[in-house]
């Protein structure tokens, strides 16, 4: 156990928390994006910075990467730190001006969009946070989808941008997306996502349509379950 | 040209030279490129197969580094550089000047496969500005008219 102070408050925590899990512990709200409890944070949206004093030394870090420890002090709303989040926010709004998920943060936080932050028109609504491509690869364990390019030209999606044959369509990573990036249609027994269309199961004791006939294959092959077991939806089960 | 058989022999045989090692993927792709003049998509499909890496973490490397390309390249790569020095001693004229000779734009392949035009940042020789490296071999000075003696010399 370690012992700190977070926004003059003395805490104690586990060692090896982060700065953000014990914050949002003692009900202290820090905005994240890129911070999702199935992937290993990675810092990319650096929403949720804060300023930790160490010593002499005071510093901005951000907090879904910063482990706790003895002695630290913790302050999440300084004007420092404010001053950092309406930058980082002001740069996202005008990477993805659409996004309705950054305008509502925006708002909750007073900032406008400034001119002088010229929007982009063919970003969509990506941050490139990652968290699609790590909830594929780690959690689903397929690794469909991937960054490609660098710089202005960076984006997500399949490898060689063509249909993915390692996709299974489970949505996992339409879900994750903070942004709402990632657009996933369902149509009377069809499910389409990044460019493909997944024929879907309809559950043979309702006949709702459940999951991706793909994804159930993926299932049974991973847990050995017989295909005809999972075609019944959990709520019949 | 090399038949889709003897292809997956030369990556199998790259892979091995690194006995298969997942942290020599960049040098991996260095070898193929060296190998095809590119890197070819099925050569990128079966290094992932043969070294159970995916596909997408191979396709982020091989668009992150400037170096490699996804499209075939002639036999001939022009490189012109564009870095500080050799922009400041007029390479873009000297890029116009190539792109006209050449009939293509940066970035594309002569229709006869024998050039193709990319754009580099800083050689390491700025006392030479401007200059281009043409299949490895750096051209000093250059001035648009020497152009199309210059290439003519690798046609
Ligand atoms: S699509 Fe969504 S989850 Fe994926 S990198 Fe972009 S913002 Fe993050
Ligand atoms: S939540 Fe910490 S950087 Fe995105
Ligand atoms: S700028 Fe061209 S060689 Fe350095």
């Amino acid at each position: 156990m370690v012992n700190f102070i977070i926004d003059g408050k003395k805490v104690e925590a586990k060692e090896g928390a982060t700065v953000l899990q014990v914050a949002r512990n003692n009900g202290i709200v820090i905005p994240t994006l890129c911070c999702h409890e199935s992937v290993a944070p990675s810092g990319a949206c650096r929403l949720c910075v804060v300023e930790v004093k160490k010593g002499k030394r005071t510093r901005i870090v951000t907090s879904c990467l910063y482990p706790v420890d003895e002695g630290l002090v913790v302050e999440t709303k300084t004007e420092r730190v404010m001053n950092v989040r309406r930058l980082v926010m002001q740069l996202l709004m005008a990477r993805c001006p659409e996004s309705d998920v950054l305008k509502a943060m925006a708002k909750e936080m007073g900032i406008e969009p400034q001119p002088a932050f010229h929007p982009e028109t063919d970003k969509g609504k990506c941050v490139l946070c990652r968290l699609c491509v790590k909830a594929c690869e780690d959690v689903v364990g397929v690794s469909a989808i991937g960054l490609s390019g660098r710089g202005k030209d960076k984006k997500v999606g399949p490898p060689f941008v063509e249909d993915s044959k390692a996709c299974i369509g489970c949505g996992a990573c339409a879900y994750i997306c903070p942004t709402e990036h990632i657009v996933m249609e369902a149509t009377d027994g069809k499910r389409k996502i990044w460019g493909r269309s997944f024929k879907m199961q309809a559950c043979e004791k309702c006949g709702r349509y459940f999951a991706p006939v793909d994804q159930l294959k993926y299932i049974s092959q991973k847990t050995g379950t017989s295909l005809k077991e999972l075609a019944v939806c959990v709520s019949c089960k | 040209m090399k038949t889709a058989k003897n292809k997956q022999k030369s990556v199998k045989s790259i892979i091995k030279k690194y006995d298969g090692d997942k942290t020599a993927m960049i040098a991996i792709l260095q070898d193929v490129q060296e190998e095809f003049r590119y890197l070819p998509k099925e050569a990128l499909s079966s290094i992932s197969k043969q070294m159970e890496v995916p596909l997408t973490r191979i396709y982020e490397i091989a668009t992150f580094y400037n170096a490699f390309s996804l499209k075939p390249r002639g036999r001939n790569l022009v490189e012109v550089c564009a870095g500080t020095a050799c922009h400041v001693q007029g390479a873009a004229n000297l890029m116009d000047r190539i792109e006209r000779d050449l009939k293509i734009c940066c970035g594309e392949t002569t229709k006869d496969k024998k050039f193709t035009l990319e754009e580099v940042r800083c050689l390491g020789c700025c006392s030479l500005a401007p200059v281009a490296r043409i299949s490895g071999n750096i051209h000093p000075n250059l001035t648009q008219d020497q152009i199309p003696k210059v290439l003519a010399n690798y046609k």
